[in-house]
């Protein structure tokens, strides 16, 4: 097995009283695709944002256990959030740009880290468009408006957004659910070139795909991991009765 | 069998009293338009009697207003309005989209309740307490830097700008804090999970995005300042000279009331010439604001 990049270990999180992470411990490899499977409300986007300690935001929200990113716990007092999301980028659910120019959106990350040399950030923009497959659609309009890409083309820009900040981990929220067939194709393909050069956690609805794009799958349920193992055990032998039932499409 | 509706009436599709309503909302609807048609005609038929009869320049232009010697040049008074509007708007508008910053994203939610409940109050108190509270309080705190520089005491520039920029705060905070709170929340968690601060997404993404909107309250708080007579009046001192910040200036808005009742002829016209200046003043800040309006909406699109 590779080496893992991040795992958590008896992870509970509440919102209020509400338990909506029950003792989750999970295991993401490097360079590998982890898919979070399961039922709307199981808590596989919840635990996404544990990852990036996006639930800091929400003020009801308690957290007990480990989540741990190359040895060090990012929940630890002295963890600089700023850096642990640089460092964990993160692509949501519906694409969203700034209500900027292309170019700004990729540089808005390298410049609140402090680059501010127009050489370097030209680099950057142009790296990140090209890792995320839309540099060839945009080149010629760099200071357009983001927000008159189409929602595919706006999916790959947040891609290279998150790109930008050179992160190593990448999680995804549902990135194909508001797109189009051809526009998803797109993104899976390319995931799959991006987990080259990163770890990717991705939360998705869509069995197919979490079979065609991820190397491993948890399936979550009621805020558990029912299962956990490669993507071909998961779907061709799966060990439990809850993921077979899932799986076939007999409930959820 | 099934009973089935016939949807065919015997009366005609449109009712006798719906065709009257209709009418009857026409009416009321060209009654606002014909109000502003008609003061548009009426200010420029008065008011260019006086252009007509000293020349646009001469008008505009002239540096004496000294009515009894039949001279009529408001350019003193058509810059300290300028200098009064502009100094106002470009103190308030920053400590108003600092404070709807506040409001919007900030503080706990009570606080920016009780806040928000005394700013609404702001804007609703009468302008001459503004002008009671600056004649007793702010005009003689200025006596002092007044003293310092060696000039008189009197009302002056300062003290209309610092009371414009009280009276104009509660429109640009509140049209700023609703255009920051419809900013969608989105564009601050994708901030965030870039690796902003709180205040980077806030600085950086939420408040450029509700840029037209801050604009838009920028030019309805212009519009207020230069339109407003009554507490600027009475901080002002009212000395139809060129503009400077610690000594007495007259305002457009102030001339008019403060001659009115003792002039005639000539005067009378030139004080009509001023509501002109005036009015044509609120037109422009006006189309600016709809242009920013629709910029605004284009741009959300």
């Amino acid at each position: 097995m590779t080496p893992v990049k991040m795992h958590t270990r008896a992870l509970n999180l509440f919102y209020g009283e509400v338990h909506a992470l029950k003792g989750v411990d999970l295991d993401m490899p490097e360079q590998c695709v982890t898919a979070l499977i399961g039922p709307s409300g199981c808590g596989k986007s919840t635990f996404l944002k544990t990852l990036n300690r996006m639930n800091d935001t929400i003020a009801s929200v308690r957290i007990s256990g480990e989540v741990v990113l190359d040895g060090e716990d990012i929940y630890a007092k002295n963890v600089d959030v700023t850096t642990l999301r640089k460092k964990a980028g993160m692509v949501f659910q519906s694409p969203n740009p700034f209500p900027m120019s292309i170019y700004d959106n990729i540089a808005y990350g390298p410049r609140i880290h402090g680059e501010k040399k127009r050489i370097v950030l030209d680099e950057i923009v142009e790296q990140s468009l090209r890792d995320a497959a839309i540099w060839d659609e945009v080149k010629d309009r760099l200071k357009k408006p983001a927000l008159g890409l189409s929602g595919g083309q706006q999916q790959r820009l947040c891609i290279a957004r998150s790109l930008a900040t050179k992160p190593e981990v990448l999680l995804m929220d549902e990135p194909t659910s508001a797109l189009d067939p051809i526009s998803t194709s797109k993104i899976e393909e390319l995931i799959d070139e991006l987990k080259r050069d990163y770890s990717i956690v991705i939360v998705t609805h869509n069995m197919q795909q979490a079979a065609r794009i991820s190397d491993y799958t948890a399936f979550f349920l009621l805020g558990e991991v029912v299962e956990h193992n490669t993507t071909g055990d998961v779907f061709s032998n799966p060990k439990d009765r809850r993921t077979e039932d899932y799986i076939t499409g007999r409930f959820g | 069998m099934t009973n089935k509706t016939s949807i065919l009436s015997g009366r005609r599709t449109k009712s006798l009293v719906e065709r009257i309503m209709n009418i009857i909302f026409l009416v009321c609807g060209l009654a606002s338009v014909v109000s502003v048609v008609f003061m548009t005609v009426y200010m420029v038929v008065s008011g260019g009697a006086i252009i007509a009869e000293t020349g646009v320049f001469r008008f505009l232009l002239g540096h004496v207003w000294n009515p009894g010697g039949s001279e009529f040049g408001i350019l003193p008074m058509i810059l300290s309005s300028v200098l009064a509007t502009l100094g106002a708007v470009l103190i308030a508008l920053p400590v108003g989209v600092l404070i709807a910053v506040f409001l919007a994203k900030l503080s706990p939610g009570k606080l920016a309740t009780a806040m928000r409940a005394f700013i609404d109050l702001l804007a609703g108190i009468p302008s001459v307490i503004y002008g009671l509270l600056g004649a007793l309080l702010l005009v003689p705190a200025i006596f002092k830097l007044q003293a310092a520089a060696g000039l008189p005491n009197s009302g002056s520039l300062l003290a209309a700008i610092v009371i414009l920029v009280i009276m104009i705060l509660p429109t640009i905070i509140s049209v700023s804090e609703t255009a920051i709170r419809s900013v969608p929340k989105q564009y601050e968690e994708a901030a965030l999970a870039l690796g902003s601060t709180r205040l980077q997404a806030i600085f950086k993404v939420t408040v450029p995005a509700a840029k037209s909107g801050i604009v838009a309250g920028m030019v309805l708080g212009t519009g207020r300042a230069i339109g407003e007579a009554m507490a600027v009046m009475m901080v002002s001192g009212n000395a139809a000279i060129m503009p400077e910040l610690l000594r007495p200036v007259r305002l457009l808005t102030a001339a008019i009331p403060i001659e009115w009742a003792y002039s005639s002829g000539l005067h009378r016209q030139a004080l009509y010439g001023i509501g002109l200046v005036l009015f044509v003043f609120i037109m422009v800040i006006n189309l600016l604001l709809r242009q920013v309006m629709k910029k605004g909406g284009a741009q959300d699109e």
